[in-house]
């Protein structure tokens, strides 16, 4: 039966959502961030260039918030299987990030479903992070799919 | 790259120009700690095995990246990326060059782009695939 191998606290779970975090948006690390993409994009790195575009400092990748701290969601909830891929993700953006932002996340647990498939069994957990600025804008959100499976003995 | 891109240059269909990207195992080194993502998978070869993996294997957010270049490079310096959705199909596995992909498959009467984007290997895998909409200014 779909979802019988989903635990209760788990299912119980949807809907929580982690304590916010800040986050000050480093120069270095939108530049250490870029070069690990290998993207040379000046925009990134170019503070005099970003300027010129209208920007307050380099603007960060689009995918960098994946580098930003959120917090946790509480111990429980967690597949009881041990490995997980990453199925995938939907970034949503509103306004630039730029280096001396301050970047506050939330992550709440959206949804939990299960299928089987190549790996077996596969428990599916969804969740959502917005990300907010200084001055309390959306910047963004990332909705991610994270796949958990039980690997078999080789 | 980053030459700007006008509404008016876009036609329904249009390819977006090819990015090519030769992942490497120190690349995933170097994503993993930009990114904060230290998941073994991808940097320790027998843990990768013993989950059932061929190898270490590319982030997908390090795919997610490639792809958010595709179109960067593309929109260039005034164009603005709004949505950007990629699904993992396949596995990448460093030492093995990947093309990111695309092309204009709406475009609305408000200016938004609808895209079709992807990452495929040489054989023509794809290994990712996804959605992207953009905006662009006019000339006028």
């Amino acid at each position: 039966m779909a979802g019988e191998n989903i635990p209760q606290d788990l299912k119980n779970a949807i809907g929580i959502e982690s304590s916010p975090l800040d986050n000050d948006i480093e120069k270095g690390a939108i530049k250490r961030f870029a070069e690990a993409i290998e993207d040379s994009n000046p925009i990134y790195t170019d503070e005099s260039y970003a300027k010129k575009l209208n920007y307050r400092s380099v603007v960060a990748p689009p995918t960098f918030l994946r580098s930003v701290l959120t917090n946790p969601l509480p111990e429980n909830i967690k597949s009881p299987y041990s490995a997980v891929v990453d199925g995938g993700s939907v970034w949503e953006y509103f306004e630039p990030v730029c280096a001396g932002d301050i970047i506050t996340t939330k992550t709440k647990l959206q949804d939990v479903f299960d299928r089987d498939g190549r790996l077996g069994n596969m428990i599916f957990i969804i969740r959502i992070t917005s990300y907010t600025n200084q001055n309390s804008e959306l910047v963004a959100t990332q909705t991610t799919t994270s796949i958990t499976y039980e690997p078999k003995e080789n | 790259m980053n030459q700007n891109l006008y509404l008016e240059d876009i036609s329904n269909g249009m390819e977006i120009p090819t990015v090519k990207k030769d992942p490497t195992t120190q690349q995933l080194v170097k994503y993993a700690g930009a990114s904060g993502d230290f998941y073994q998978i991808h940097y320790d070869m027998d843990y990768a095995k013993n989950n059932g993996l061929p190898g270490v294997i590319l982030h997908g957010a390090l795919k997610n990246a490639f792809l958010a270049q595709l179109l960067t490079d593309w929109i260039g310096p005034l164009g603005k990326l709004n949505k950007l959705e990629v699904q993992y199909r396949g596995m990448d596995l460093p030492g093995v060059p990947v093309y990111a992909k695309g092309n204009v498959n709406e475009i609305s009467s408000d200016g938004t782009i609808k895209c079709e984007i992807w990452l495929e290997k040489e054989d023509g895998e794809k290994t990712t695939v996804g959605k992207a909409v953009i905006t662009l200014p006019s000339k006028n």
